[in-house]
């Protein structure tokens, strides 16, 4: 019950925030904060269960039919992403509050954060195969409309759509291998699923499977070569690009790689793409990072190059690699999430985030100096910090794979270097040394500011020095989630004498280097890697452009704009269509059937023959709706011969309004006048003649097929019993088939708002 | 519109027997010929009569309501009538009957499909005045 109520309530809340604002104004951050911080309390409860290999699984029928159903189930992994989620979310929010204060949209701001985290925690939640894409594409929408939250800015809209349609594709991929994976029939609980995980990877479908869903998590977490939207994303507010593409949204497709892993994993392919992606996304991705002079820009690199680190792990998925993925994942959320957070004080207050002009703010700042400068620290990977437990567990997984080991030895030794460097300029570099010359003097900075990237940066020390008291407890469990078996993880500061230490003090030394002569490298960095800055994205925009273009000649041809275009279509199109049926279904049948008719039906029909031929010939348009009124009346007529007085007084009554209405637009069009050609004309006449045989020869055949049982039948039967009502029509309308008149209602209203609105409108001619 | 003394008079007489036939249409509908389709038809039809017979400011003014309220209200009804049975614990939709005992009128069962209809009632007959009161303002 907890689960389920845990992530709606996010939800719950993100749609009163903004009226919450309205009561709590400067406050509100604080008062919404409680929310997040609640449920880290709750997931925190959790841990001594969850740490003794128990797991928490609930189901609620959504839709059993499909079989997708509110499977919720936590275990190791879910509850390292689930305690992410809620306390980095809680001093965002907090941050946030300071941050955006006096913002117009800041009630806004938090509908949209909520928005997210439920979205997050419900992914991270998920049991169901289903329900995992549905929150998967809810964390979509939602970053769009976080990245695009400055929405006057048109680089942010540009970057927000971007984001958006690149997951958005992912997404899909997702949701079709999702369904592939449905079709082998073991099931759609992913946590069953697992326990077949030798049957998927010998499916004919695997491979399908795999492509599909890797797709996904690459988008999602900006893998060569879909990395380009999350630079582009630093548009969004820091808080944003902290608890988005540090903590939480990019971290998903890493979680879902995890949680995926001992069903698909352990195979050659699995092994080389991700090794390989993951491999050159790392160092992609640091390499762009050192070419940046904005802060954020440097932050949002490295965090490209972090996640292939992380993909790389999963890829090479030995119990020591998963280790290292999962204290790397924890570690990163907490440095990168206080640097984030610190770039975004550093921009609020000086007003600039080009590193070349930040200098010695140390002074001005210092409560934000310790948060950065040991946040940095850890990134760089330096004792006693929880990165550098990871750093090493890094090192040693990459060694013990035997075979590959000199390659992904060096490309790990090449980006840890760089990152080292990249963490000194982004965390460090804007305290110490002197101010380039900062466009506005910093003023204090609030304590709603600098208190969550201390407590983040502090963790990662505290983690660091003694983590013995969160391997047992969260990693054992959420590697043995990762793995598929039981796994008991012990963290040390100190690994003795051994060559990953040696690899560590030579990433430090080589780091030191190139920070110390950055701007020379910088220079040489620029010139060398123009290709790949440009490639995916200059493909993006290609592929968008041509999207828009075939768009505008599609539209071209098929909308002409000309109602009398559309009905020729329509008209000739359902012809062909229905003709082709019926000759399918045997040709025409059935008999007009004169020797049974009554004189007096004969006189209506020709009557109605009559009026319809008044109708095509006459030469006034008064002339003409007043014929179409009597076949309408005639029609109603025949209904009373057959006795159907329900019928006849409907149509009467339609018959008489619509006359009226006839009349009343007639009233404003110009004279009949013939405007169009001759050929034009017998064309309509030919699909106009043709639609009417059709339509007839469907009629004499409707009476002689029979496809189904007849359901009046069970009317006729059930009206009174069930319905209450003596009138069949009646019951049907408001009863059995009462959700059809419902839907038809709303857009018979619809219509009637419509018409009034485009009656009302008055363009001017220009 | 047109100025006749005979549909003047005549209608000042039919329009309110109309809208009464209207209403009975809507009453008996669930057992005899009716509903609140042909109901709301009818009653739109009494006031188009009246605004061609004088004018659709009168017209309007007859009808109070503004048409457009109308199918607010209408579509309103139908909800509630709809989401009803989800507060007794049942399916959405499912009809609730009551038997109510009237003065004159003797026994009678009230259920939610009536009121459904109600407000279907509603919806075609402000849809429809709201449609051709538009158009002979224009």
């Amino acid at each position: 019950m907890g689960l389920l109520i845990a992530v709606l309530i996010c939800f719950f809340v993100a749609i009163l925030a903004p009226f919450i604002y309205r009561l709590g104004r400067q406050y509100t951050g604080w008062i919404i904060a409680i929310l997040p911080f609640i449920l880290f309390g709750l997931f925190i409860n959790h841990i001594k269960l969850i740490s003794s290999g128990e797991v928490i699984a609930v189901t609620y029928k959504w839709i059993p039919s499909l079989g997708i159903n509110l499977s919720f189930y936590l275990d190791g992994l879910s509850l390292l992403f689930a305690l992410l989620i809620t306390g980095v979310g809680g001093l965002v929010i907090i941050y946030a509050g300071r941050y955006l204060a006096g913002h117009i949209f800041i009630g806004r701001f938090y509908l949209y954060i909520l928005l997210f985290m439920g979205a997050m925690l419900g992914l991270v939640l998920s049991d169901n195969l289903f329900t995992i894409v549905i929150f998967w594409e809810l964390t979509s929408i939602s970053s769009y409309l976080l990245i695009g939250f400055n929405n006057e800015r048109e680089e942010a809209r540009t970057a927000a759509l971007r984001a958006l349609l690149v997951t958005g594709i992912g997404g899909l991929s997702l949701l079709a291998g999702m369904i592939l994976l449905g079709l082998t029939e073991n099931g759609y609980k992913l946590s069953i699923l697992i326990n077949s995980g030798d049957l998927i990877r010998n499916h004919p479908y695997y491979l399908a499977i795999l492509i599909l869903i890797l797709i996904g998590a690459f988008t999602k977490s900006a893998q060569v070569p879909f990395h380009f939207w999350l630079p582009g994303a630093m548009e969004a507010p820091a808080p944003v690009s902290t608890y988005l593409h540090s903590a939480t949204m990019v971290k998903a497709g890493i979680y879902l790689l995890a949680r995926v892993s001992p069903l698909l994993g352990g195979t050659e392919i699995w092994f080389y793409t991700l090794t390989i992606v993951g491999m050159i996304t790392m160092i992609i991705g640091v390499v762009l990072a050192l070419q940046q002079h904005d802060l954020k820009r440097i932050l949002a690199y490295s965090t490209v190059s972090v996640l292939g680190i992380l993909t790389m792990l999963l890829g090479v998925g030995t119990e020591l690699a998963i280790q290292a993925a999962m204290v790397f994942l924890l570690g990163h959320a907490m440095y990168k999430g206080a640097l984030f957070l610190v770039a975004g004080i550093i921009d609020h207050e000086t007003g600039t985030r080009d590193i070349r002009k930040l200098g010695g703010l140390w002074k001005l700042m210092p409560m934000v100096g310790i948060a950065g400068i040991t946040a940095a620290v850890s990134k760089s990977g330096l004792p006693p910090t929880f990165g550098f437990v990871g750093k090493e567990l890094f090192y040693e997984s990459v060694i013990a794979v035997t075979w590959v080991t000199p390659l992904l030895t060096v490309a790990a030794l090449f980006t840890n270097m760089l990152m080292f460097a990249t963490a000194w300029i982004s965390g460090i570099h804007p305290f110490i040394w002197k101010t380039g010359g900062i466009p506005k003097k910093p003023h204090k900075t609030p304590f709603g500011m600098w208190i969550g990237p201390l407590i983040l940066a502090i963790m990662g020390m505290i983690c660091g020095i003694v983590p013995g008291f969160i391997d047992q407890s969260i990693f054992s469990s959420a590697v043995s989630a990762v793995t598929g078996s039981h796994v008991s993880v012990h963290l040390a500061l100190w690994h003795g004498f051994n060559p990953a230490l040696a690899l560590s003090a030579i990433t430090v030394a080589g780091g030191f280097c190139i920070y110390y002569w950055w701007y020379k490298i910088q220079r040489v960095v620029c010139r060398l890697n123009i290709v790949y800055k440009f490639m995916p994205d200059n493909l993006y925009k290609l592929s968008l452009n041509g999207l828009l273009q075939v768009a505008k000649v599609q539209t071209a041809i098929i909308q002409s704009g000309y109602q009398r275009y559309y009905l020729l279509t329509i008209f000739s199109v359902t012809a062909i269509l229905v003709s082709f049926m019926l000759f399918k279904l045997g040709g025409i049948h059935g008999s007009i059937g004169l020797h049974t008719m009554k004189f007096y039906e004969v006189a209506l029909g020709l009557f109605m023959l009559g009026a319809a031929a008044i109708a095509v010939l006459s030469s006034t348009r008064l002339a003409a709706v007043a014929a179409l009124g009597v076949v309408g009346y005639s029609m109603s007529l025949i209904y009373i011969l057959y006795g159907a007085p329900d019928l006849a007084v409907t149509q009467t009554l339609v018959e008489t309004l619509t006359v009226i209405l006839f009349v009343l637009v007639v009233y404003h069009l110009p004279r009949f006048s013939k405007l169009s050609s001759s050929a034009s004309r017998i064309r309509d006449a030919c699909v106009s003649l043709a639609c009417g045989g059709v339509m007839t020869a469907l009629v004499l055949k409707a009476g002689n097929i029979q496809f189904h049982q007849p359901i009046s039948e069970y009317f006729t039967k059930n009206s009174a019993l069930l319905g209450h009502g003596k009138n069949i029509v009646n019951v049907i309308l408001v009863d059995f088939r009462g959700f059809d008149t419902m839907g038809e209602i709303t857009v018979l209203s619809v219509v009637g708002i419509g018409v009034y609105a485009l009656l009302k409108l008055k363009i001017k001619p220009e | 519109m047109m100025h006749s003394i005979i549909l003047a008079i005549a209608t000042r007489y039919l329009s309110p027997l109309i809208f009464l036939f209207s209403l009975i249409f809507l009453f008996r509908g669930h057992n005899s010929p009716g509903g609140g389709f042909i109901g709301g038809l009818l009653a739109a039809g009494g006031f188009v009569l009246y605004s061609t017979a004088f004018c659709v400011t009168s017209a309007k003014k007859k009808l109070i309501i503004d048409p457009r309220t109308l199918i607010g209200i209408g579509l309103l009804i139908s909800f509630i009538s709809a989401f009803l049975s989800l507060f007794s614990g049942k399916q959405f939709m499912t009809d609730i009957w009551w038997e109510v005992t009237l003065p004159l009128l003797g026994k009678w069962s009230v259920g939610t499909p009536f009121f459904f209809d109600i407000g279907v009632y509603f919806v075609v007959a402000g849809v429809t005045l709201t449609i051709i009161f538009s158009l002979s303002e224009e």
